[in-house]
């Protein structure tokens, strides 16, 4: 007899005749705030993260990822394959940008100075940006070998609560939600931005 | 306001045998507030020690003794909030261990109607001024079983803001557990003295003369610490302030 | 069922594997660490820190109470049908590319992630943090096929550097401070910055380079899971560091070790779940980084995939209709960080990896209580664990019935009662009758012989005889009174009951 079996033999010994049992959803699933100040939540939970979130109209995109990258003192930097050409268009020429279709390998990501991606969705009341590789976004590993993420959210990309994000994601891609820089607070408890994931997270919200 | 109420005092075995002046202060507030009180004699102990030890089947006739005993009562009152948290959370469970449905039964329609001294004012009375006068400073220990197994919340503080002449000043860490536990002060004695020593540590930390609480073992087990320190605070349960009038107590 | 079938019953997890058992008992074990004047500070510290960081984040939910009651509700809807609901996870991440596996207990389980690691051709492998793979033993079992295993996450480094065991859920070296940990990174990370200073950015720092290139390089990597969703396949991993983010999706294989209660039925669920387990865990809105993934997914992260499903006693657990909600259990460790006997003895006294009020009652149901009889008793039943919990587990219930199955054990099995039992049925039989308990009553006012009368200690015993001299190791007992309230009562009201 398989060990597949024993395990699902022993469940049922165990549980023996049960009754089912209602599941009780009396939770939000939204909120009371309007479009802005969806977005002026979101804005203020991400920084509480120590992440910088910047604003820029759709025309100023562009400036804003070079002046990023810039005080960055980042040279190269990585971008997915779908990610906007325009949105590249301020950089300077000192920079050298790579397109990842897949294929970049994993020390030259690591040598990459920053990566800039577009999300999925992103959630206010918990400052969350989600990733699912969406060709805006590329595969996990751009997003989290380089130092420095900067990550472009469209205003419209923005829910309120955690219930409405899951509504909108799609389970069958891989899906990366990101709250802040990578941390630890191993030592003492104390939050320490900063440890294996990207230190900087630059998040840039578009329109609104 | 439910005045002239008949109610029957669960005294708790701790309190008969070793605090008779707290089930004598119960009864002195209820009967200032115009209840007609009794006293079962049959009535011995919860049975709480025996199920937080483990022996639940020896805790079934101590249950079986409550049950008869109080069941005839509209309403039973005890000075002691993790007598009534046994009471109300523990005796089914013991009478269905064993078996005994019918007893279950029984045991939660009467303890539906027991309560905890403060609970009993506030909630059954409607009283937030029992008329004490009480001129002393006094931090109020909330103990746990009254805080989250009863949810009693501030109905004790309410009871003493409205005691003239008392001082209240607030405990620091209140809701942390003073390590008493039952048979864990036994089993565990070292944990248990830890935890004890902050708490009197949070206590002298007040200043108070006085170091209140609404259970006779909690107050035994901080009491026993403040006396072995010779710290000169005294414990005093609130029954026994709430029943003062001259200051006496 | 015939007896044949036996195999098919559940059983508790083996003995001589993994770490479920501690070698003394809780009082024993406590008192070594209550000695430990360092530990008790560095605990206070962080226990009070992390308090503080919850209360704020979970009292700015509104609706905290209905998504606790949700958390509770699908994890007991997911016990109903757990078969079910195994059978239909292994569906989908096979239909996705995974590979199940199916494991009865500890060695079961590390056989087949060895078997696993060296198909894939490797001799090391990188690790996220997990509890499963700690209860099994799995690095000891992998060294000693000659695998080596590293500890990816900040903490759990620190304690396989030290050589130590972990004390806590979410933060394992929880008992030590900076300075603790800034001497052991200068004493055995290879070409570690001798200025390295006790600044906790800076021994971050000190990690991150430590594992980078481990990280690149590796072929497998095992992690745990906080939830596997049956309707989709898919597998949650939620992390703070990003080491977790590195063992998912660098190396070609990822091998994840999850208790059968881990599964949930719907991906819906996860909305209550991320709300619940971040603001319980580490005090925060939402966790840096959570990770969902289903099955393999072309073009990016591991080419294989190994699911194994660990039983290791849970359908024990799961037998027991009153302990069954302990699997409820999404292992945030509010109740470690709120506990009065954890923040004080910390997690090494209760001898499991799972300490504190949960692993009170879930260490005992792996095993047996037998096997843990002294930490059901490792609690003063204060509630402070099942009022942050959030799935509402009510740990204090569970605790006092689990003493109740120790008793009955013993009882069972011991021809001669325990000094205990025969104490307790004396005073069981003296407390269920009125007439014998008003007896009791007067030997026990005998016990005034042993009170001083007058002098500044009158009213107090400061030395009790017997089983009792525990209680006056530090704290004097009141002096009995002349008169008990049944003979007062009786005096100035006599009859009027």
């Amino acid at each position: 007899m398989s060990s597949r079996d024993v395990v699902l033999a022993r469940i049922r010994s165990a549980l023996g005749p049960v009754a089912p049992v209602p599941t009780v959803r009396a939770y939000r699933r939204d909120s009371d705030l309007d479009e802005v100040a969806v977005v002026e939540r979101f804005a203020e939970r991400v920084d509480d993260y120590r992440a910088t979130v910047h604003r820029a109209d759709p025309g100023g995109v562009a400036a804003t990822i070079a002046a990023i990258l810039v005080a960055a003192g980042a040279r190269s930097v990585v971008v997915p394959e779908g990610f906007p050409e325009r949105w590249l268009a301020a950089l300077g020429d000192d920079v050298a940008v790579a397109c990842d279709g897949g294929d970049l390998p994993t020390d030259e990501l690591d040598r990459a100075a920053a990566v800039v991606t577009g999300c999925a969705i992103a959630i206010a009341e918990t400052g969350t940006i989600v990733l699912d590789g969406s060709a805006d976004q590329g595969r996990r590993a751009i997003t989290l070998v380089p130092d420095h993420h900067v990550c472009v959210v469209a205003a419209d990309r923005i829910v309120a609560t955690v219930p409405e994000a899951i509504a909108l994601l799609d389970p069958t891609r891989p899906l990366t939600m990101i709250s802040g820089p990578s941390a630890t607070s191993d030592i003492e408890l104390d939050r320490v931005e900063g440890v294996h994931g990207p230190r900087t997270l630059d998040v840039v919200i578009v329109g609104a | 306001m439910n005045r002239g109420s008949s109610v029957a005092l669960f005294v708790t075995c701790l309190a008969d045998t070793l605090f008779p002046d707290v089930g004598r202060a119960t009864v002195a507030v209820l009967e200032r507030l115009g209840c007609q009180v009794v006293f079962p004699p049959s009535q011995t102990c919860c049975g709480q020690a025996h199920v937080n030890t483990g022996y639940q089947r020896d805790a079934l006739p101590l249950v079986r003794n409550f049950v008869a005993t109080f069941e005839r009562y509209d309403a039973v009152v005890a000075p002691s909030g993790s007598c009534v948290g046994s009471v109300r959370h523990q005796h089914a469970i013991v009478a269905e261990r064993a078996g005994d449905n019918a007893l279950a039964e029984r045991a939660r329609a009467v303890a539906s109607r027991t309560f905890e001294l403060s609970e009993y004012l506030v909630d059954r009375l409607g009283v937030t001024d029992v008329g004490a006068t009480y001129p002393h400073t006094v931090t109020y220990h909330p103990t746990c079983h009254s805080l989250r197994m009863l949810g009693v919340g501030d109905k004790p503080l309410t009871l003493l803001r409205n005691v003239r002449g008392l001082t209240l000043l607030a405990l620091p860490a209140a809701e942390e557990c003073c390590g008493f536990g039952g048979t864990f002060a036994m089993k565990n004695v070292d944990t248990s003295t830890a935890m004890l020593a902050d708490k009197i540590g949070d206590v002298l930390a007040t200043g108070a003369e006085v170091c209140a609480a609404s259970d006779s073992s909690c107050l035994m087990h901080i009491g026993g610490g403040l006396s072995r320190l010779r710290t000169g605070v005294r414990t005093v349960h609130l029954a026994e302030i709430l029943a003062a009038t001259d200051g006496a107590a | 069922m015939s007896p044949g079938d036996r195999r098919l019953l559940p059983v508790h997890a083996p003995r001589g594997v993994g770490m479920l058992r501690g070698s003394q008992s809780f009082p024993d074990a406590a008192r070594t660490a209550l000695a430990d004047t360092q530990l008790r500070r560095n605990l206070g510290h962080a226990t009070a820190t992390i308090r503080a960081k919850r209360a704020a984040v979970v009292g700015e939910v509104a609706d905290w109470e209905e998504l606790r009651e949700a958390g509770r509700s699908i994890k007991a809807d997911t016990m109903a049908r757990l078969d079910d609901l195994l059978i239909q996870l292994e569906e989908r991440v096979v239909a996705a590319g995974g590979v199940v596996h199916w494991a009865r207990d500890a060695d079961e389980a590390n056989s087949i992630v060895t078997r696993l690691v060296r198909a894939a051709g490797a001799d090391e492998v990188v690790k996220v943090k997990s509890m499963a793979t700690q209860e099994i033993g799995l690095n000891e079992a992998l060294a000693d096929a000659g695998i080596a295993a590293y500890e990816t996450d900040l903490a759990e480094l620190i304690i396989q550097l030290s050589g130590d065991r972990p004390s806590h859920i979410l933060v394992p070296a929880i008992h030590k401070n900076r300075a603790e940990i800034r001497a052991l990174f200068a004493r055995t990370l290879p070409g570690v910055d001798p200025d390295l200073t006790d600044d906790p950015r800076e021994l971050a720092a000190a990690a991150r380079s430590h594992l980078r290139r481990r990280f690149l390089s590796a072929k497998v990597a095992v992690s745990g899971a906080n939830f596997g969703v049956a309707e989709t396949g898919t597998l949650a991993v939620v992390e703070s560091e990003g080491n977790g983010r590195m063992c998912l999706t660098l190396p070609r294989t990822l091998i994840t070790v999850m208790g059968i209660e881990k599964v949930v039925p719907t991906f819906r669920d996860l909305e209550v779940f991320l709300q619940l387990l971040p603001r319980s865990s580490t005090g925060e809105r939402m966790n840096p980084y959570t990770s969902l993934w289903t099955g393999v997914h072309a073009g990016d992260g591991p080419e294989a995939f190994h699911l194994v499903l660990l039983d290791n006693g849970r359908t024990a657990v799961l037998s027991d209709e009153v302990g069954r909600e302990t699997l409820h259990c999404i292992r945030c460790s509010a109740c470690l960080n709120v506990c009065p006997v954890y923040e004080r003895t910390g997690g090494h006294a209760y001898g499991s990896v799972y300490p504190g009020p949960i692993g009170a009652i879930l260490s005992p149901q792996l095993t047996g209580v037998e096997d843990n009889a002294s930490l059901p008793y490792a609690s003063t039943l204060c509630g402070a664990c099942y009022d942050v919990c959030p799935v509402k587990i009510d740990i204090p219930s569970i605790l006092v019935h689990l003493r109740a199955e120790h008793v009955e054990a013993q009882r069972r099995e011991r021809r001669v009662p325990t000094p205990e039992a025969i104490l307790m049925a004396a005073a069981a039989w003296t407390l269920a009758d009125p007439g014998r308990w008003q007896n009791a009553q007067t030997a026990i006012r005998a016990g005034r012989a042993l009170g001083r009368r007058r002098d500044k200690d009158a009213g107090r015993i400061r030395a009790l005889p017997g089983p009792l001299a525990a209680w006056t190791a530090a704290r004097d007992a009141p002096r009995p009174p002349a008169e008990t309230f049944r003979q007062w009562w009786a005096r100035t009201r006599g009859g009027a009951s």
